[in-house]
C-alpha cells in the first residue's frame, strides 16, 4: 500500500522528528511511504482567518501535488491540517471541476492515527515506553474527523506506557490558529485549565495529534518550568524505550 | 469600566479576565450545566435522531417561511389575537408603545424574552416615562441593578450570592442574608403586587404553531404564565424564525431545549395560548397582541450558510460549552446574545462593521456545534462571517451599516504567505533566512519572552511569548531529512 505523507510547515519547521516518526511507524505498519517535495502548506490559516481567495490557491496547489503520484491514501500527523483538506470542497461551492477534485481528494486523505486504527486496522505497533502519559483530543481530530477512540487504542497498545484519562481531555486547549495570538488573554486563559488537568494527572508526558496545540500546551509548560514533556502520537508510537 | 460593545471585545474580554468575582461565578458554568446537560440526554433514546429531526423541522419552515408565517397568522387571528409586523427593532418597540398608550395603561409587567432584550424595549418604554417590571427573578435582579443580562438563560449568572444579597439589601431594604429563601421570598413579595396592579404583560415566544395559530412559553417560575394571563392586555413579542409547521413537532423541542439548556427533562412550565378568553368565566386575558418581527432576520434567511442561524432556539448550551464564554462571560461580548451564537448573531444584526471582532472570538474548536440541540454549524458561520469580514462583501450588512475596516497589515500577511507557500524555493529561503535569525532569540532551545524592536516588529511573536514559549525552528527540516535518506 503507497502512502503520500503530508507533513504540514509546523511539523517540517518546527518538529521534523514527529515527521520521521511517522514514516518509521507506516513503515512498520506494511506501507510504502512516499514525500513530494513540493508540498508546503494547506492554507488553515488563511481559510481559518477568512482570507478564501489565498487559501483557495494554496487547496489548488495542495491538490495538484497529491493527486500526482498514484498513492493509495494520503495521511497526515495532524487532525487539524487533514480537516482542513475535508473542508477545501468549501472553498470551490462554485468550481463543480475542483470541488469534485476537492472531494475524490479528500475521500483518500486520513489523519495519522485514524488511519492506522481504521484503514489498516493496527492497534499494536510494537513501540514501548515507560512511564504515564496522557491523551488531549485536538478538536478537529476529535470534532470534525470524530477520533475518540483511536488515539487512545494506539496509546493503550503501547507496552510499558501507563494511560491515564485527563479531567477535560475533550476541551480545548485555546490555540485556535490566529485566535492564540488575536485574544492571547483568553487563549493563555483557556489553556491553563488544559495545564492543571495536566499537572494534576502526574504524568511523564502529554500526547496529542496535532502539533499546534502541542506547541501551545508545550510552550506554557516550559514557560512554567514543568517537568511534562509533550509528545504527539507518531513519536509515542514510533518509541523503543 | 467603559461603555461595552462588541466593537471593544478585546478590550471587554481583558477586563472580564481580571475580574475574580466574575470568574469566580463563572467556573462551575461549565461543569454544572455541561454535566447536567449530560445527565438529561442520557434520559432520551435516541438524542441524535432526535436531533435530526428538529433541523428538519427547522430547515422546512425556514425553506418555506412566509407559507408557514401566513397559516400561523391565519390560525392565530382566527382564535382572536390581533397581529402586528415589525421590520425592524425600532419598529417593533413603537407597536408595543402604541398599545400601551392606546390602553391609557402605566402598570407593566413583563415575562423573560430575548426578542425583547434584542430591541432593547425596557429603555425605549422607559424613555417614554413607563416602567416595566421584570418578574423573571434573574432579569429582575439585571432589572435592580441597571445591567443587561449576560447568559440567554441564566442572565444573572455573572453576579456572586453575595451580590445579590448586596442589591436586595439595597435596593428592597431588607437585612443583608445569603439565605436563597428570604431572598425569593422578598422578591416574590413584591413581584406578588406587580401582578395584581399589572394592566399589560409583555412576554416572548418560544414557538409558535403554524397548524393552530399557538404561542408557547417556557418559564420555570410561573412568572410568565401570570405575564400572560392576569393582565387585561397581552402583548408577545416574537422572531419570523420562531413558527414551526405542526403542534407535533413540540414533541420534539420540548425534549430537545430544556435539556440541552438547564439539563432539566421538563421545563417547569409549558403555557401554550391559542388567541383570547372565549367566554368571561374563562381564564386569561380579553387582548391578544403578537408582534412580529423581522429585525434582520430576511437578510438571514436569504443566504444558503447564513440561513441555519435562525435555526436557533436559544437554549443556551453553546454558551455553556463555548470555552471563550467560560472565561469571558457574556458582557464581554457587548450583546444581548454572546457566547457562540451570539458571534454569530450579533453581526448580522447590528452588522459586521461594528462587531468584526466576534467571529474571531472563538478558537473554532467545534464544542458549540456538537451541543446545539439544532446541529447548527456554528464554526462554519464563524468562518463564512470571517470571509464577509476579510473581503468587506457582507452583502446587505455593508449596504445598511458601512463597509468592514480593511486590514492592510493582515491582508499583505496572508497574501505575501499565499505567495511564498505556494513556491517551494520560497518557502525554503525564507525558512533558511529565519534559521538564521532566529539565534538572536533563542535560548536554552526556546524562544522566551520577546521585547523590544523585534516585538514592535512582529506583534503576534510578542502575543505569543508573553505567556508562552516558542519553540525554535528546528537546524533541520523534515524535507532535508528525507532528501539526505533517500540519496542514502
Ligand atoms: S445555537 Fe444551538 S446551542 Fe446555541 S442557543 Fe441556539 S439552539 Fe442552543
Amino acid at each position: 500500500m503507497r502512502v503520500s505523507l503530508f507533513i504540514t510547515c509546523l511539523i517540517d519547521q518546527l518538529w521534523p522528528s514527529v515527521g520521521s516518526s511517522a514514516v518509521e511507524v507506516l513503515r512498520r505498519a506494511g506501507c510504502e511511504v512516499v514525500f513530494d517535495e513540493r508540498q508546503t502548506c494547506c492554507g488553515q490559516p488563511a481559510f481559518n482567518t477568512g482570507y478564501r481567495a489565498e487559501a483557495r490557491r494554496l487547496a489548488r496547489r495542495f491538490i495538484e501535488i497529491f493527486e500526482e503520484g498514484g498513492a493509495d491514501y494520503v495521511v497526515s500527523p495532524s487532525g487539524s491540517c487533514t480537516a482542513m483538506a475535508h473542508h477545501f470542497h468549501e472553498l470551490f461551492a462554485d468550481d463543480e471541476a475542483w470541488r469534485r477534485r476537492a472531494e475524490a481528494l479528500a475521500a483518500r486523505t486520513y489523519e495519522f492515527g485514524g488511519f492506522l486504527v481504521n484503514v489498516l486496522k493496527v492497534e499494536d505497533v510494537g513501540a514501548s515506553f515507560k512511564g504515564r502519559v496522557t491523551w488531549h483530543d485536538a478538536c478537529h481530530g476529535l470534532r470534525d474527523l470524530g477520533l475518540r477512540e483511536e488515539p487512545r487504542r494506539l496509546i493503550r497498545g503501547v507496552r510499558g506506557a501507563e494511560f491515564v484519562e485527563l479531567a477535560n481531555a475533550d476541551s480545548c486547549c485555546g490555540f485556535g490558529g490566529t485566535f492564540s495570538v488575536k485574544y492571547p488573554e483568553i487563549s493563555v486563559a483557556i489553556l491553563d485549565n488544559k495545564i492543571d488537568a495536566i499537572e494534576k494527572a502526574g504524568v511523564r508526558a502529554v500526547v496529542s495529534g496535532d502539533a499546534s496545540c502541542l506547541m501551545q500546551i508545550g510552550g506554557r509548560l516550559t514557560r512554567n518550568n514543568s517537568s511534562v514533556k509533550t509528545m504527539h502520537l507518531a513519536e509515542l508510537l514510533a518509541s523503543r524505550e | 469600566m467603559h461603555q461595552q460593545t462588541s466593537e471593544t471585545f478585546d478590550r471587554n474580554a481583558r477586563e472580564a479576565l481580571a475580574d475574580v468575582q466574575l470568574r469566580g461565578a463563572l467556573r462551575n458554568l461549565a461543569t454544572t450545566f455541561g454535566g447536567r446537560r449530560k445527565e438529561a440526554i442520557a434520559t432520551v433514546e435516541d438524542w441524535e435522531g432526535l436531533r435530526d429531526r428538529a433541523r428538519a423541522a427547522k430547515d422546512e419552515t425556514l425553506a418555506h417561511l412566509d407559507k408557514y408565517l401566513e397559516q400561523f397568522v391565519g390560525n392565530a387571528e382566527k382564535a382572536g389575537a390581533q397581529i402586528h409586523w415589525a421590520r425592524d427593532g425600532a419598529e417593533a418597540c413603537r407597536i408595543v408603545l402604541d398599545l400601551i398608550r392606546a390602553r391609557g395603561a402605566s402598570r407593566l409587567v413583563k415575562s423573560k424574552s430575548m426578542a425583547t432584550e434584542e430591541i432593547h424595549l425596557n429603555a425605549a418604554l422607559e424613555a417614554e416615562g413607563l416602567a416595566p417590571v421584570e418578574t423573571d427573578l434573574g432579569e429582575w435582579i439585571i432589572q435592580l441593578a441597571h445591567e443587561t443580562p449576560s447568559h440567554i438563560v441564566v442572565p444573572a449568572i455573572h453576579k456572586s450570592k453575595r451580590q445579590i444579597a448586596e442589591l436586595f439589601a439595597e435596593k428592597v431594604g431588607i437585612e443583608p442574608t445569603d439565605d436563597v429563601a428570604v431572598l425569593t421570598g422578598a422578591a416574590r413579595r413584591i413581584l406578588r403586587r406587580s401582578f395584581a396592579e399589572a394592566e399589560v404583560g409583555i412576554s416572548g415566544v418560544n414557538f409558535g404553531v403554524a397548524e393552530t395559530g399557538t404561542i408557547l412559553i417556557l418559564e420555570n417560575e410561573g412568572n410568565a404564565r401570570l405575564t400572560t394571563s392576569l393582565p387585561r392586555t397581552h402583548i408577545a413579542v416574537m422572531g419570523i424564525e420562531k413558527v414551526i409547521p405542526k403542534f407535533t413537532d413540540l414533541d420534539v423541542f420540548l425534549k430537545l431545549l430544556p435539556r440541552s439548556g438547564t439539563g432539566q427533562r421538563l421545563t417547569a412550565y409549558q403555557s401554550l395560548i391559542t388567541g383570547t378568553k372565549r367566554r368571561p368565566e374563562d381564564e386569561g386575558p380579553e387582548e391578544l397582541h403578537l408582534v412580529l418581527m423581522d429585525n434582520g432576520r430576511s437578510r438571514m434567511l436569504s443566504h444558503p450558510v447564513t440561513r441555519q442561524s435562525l435555526a436557533c432556539i436559544r437554549c443556551g448550551a453553546c454558551l455553556n460549552a463555548c470555552p471563550v464564554y467560560q472565561q469571558v462571560g457574556g458582557h464581554a461580548y457587548g450583546s444581548v446574545y454572546p457566547g457562540p451564537i451570539g458571534a454569530v448573531i450579533t453581526p448580522q444584526l447590528s452588522g459586521l462593521k461594528q462587531s468584526a471582532q466576534l467571529p474571531y472570538a472563538s478558537s473554532l474548536c467545534g464544542a458549540c456545534r456538537e451541543v446545539c440541540p439544532v446541529k447548527i454549524d456554528i464554526p462554519e458561520l464563524l468562518l463564512h462571517l470571517r470571509a464577509e469580514v476579510t473581503e468587506g462583501t457582507a452583502a446587505g450588512t455593508a449596504a445598511q451599516h458601512g463597509p468592514v475596516k480593511s486590514r492592510p497589515l493582515e491582508r499583505l500577511a496572508f497574501g505575501l504567505y499565499a505567495r511564498a507557500w505556494s513556491s517551494p524555493t520560497l518557502y525554503l529561503w525564507g525558512a533558511r533566512v529565519a534559521r538564521l535569525l532566529q539565534g538572536a532569540v533563542v535560548r536554552k532551545g526556546r524562544i522566551g519572552k520577546v521585547g523590544g524592536l523585534l516585538a514592535k516588529l512582529a506583534p503576534p511573536l510578542a502575543a505569543w511569548t508573553e505567556w508562552r514559549d516558542a519553540p525554535p525552528l528546528a537546524p533541520r527540516t523534515f524535507r532535508e531529512q528525507w532528501r539526505e535518506e533517500q540519496k542514502r
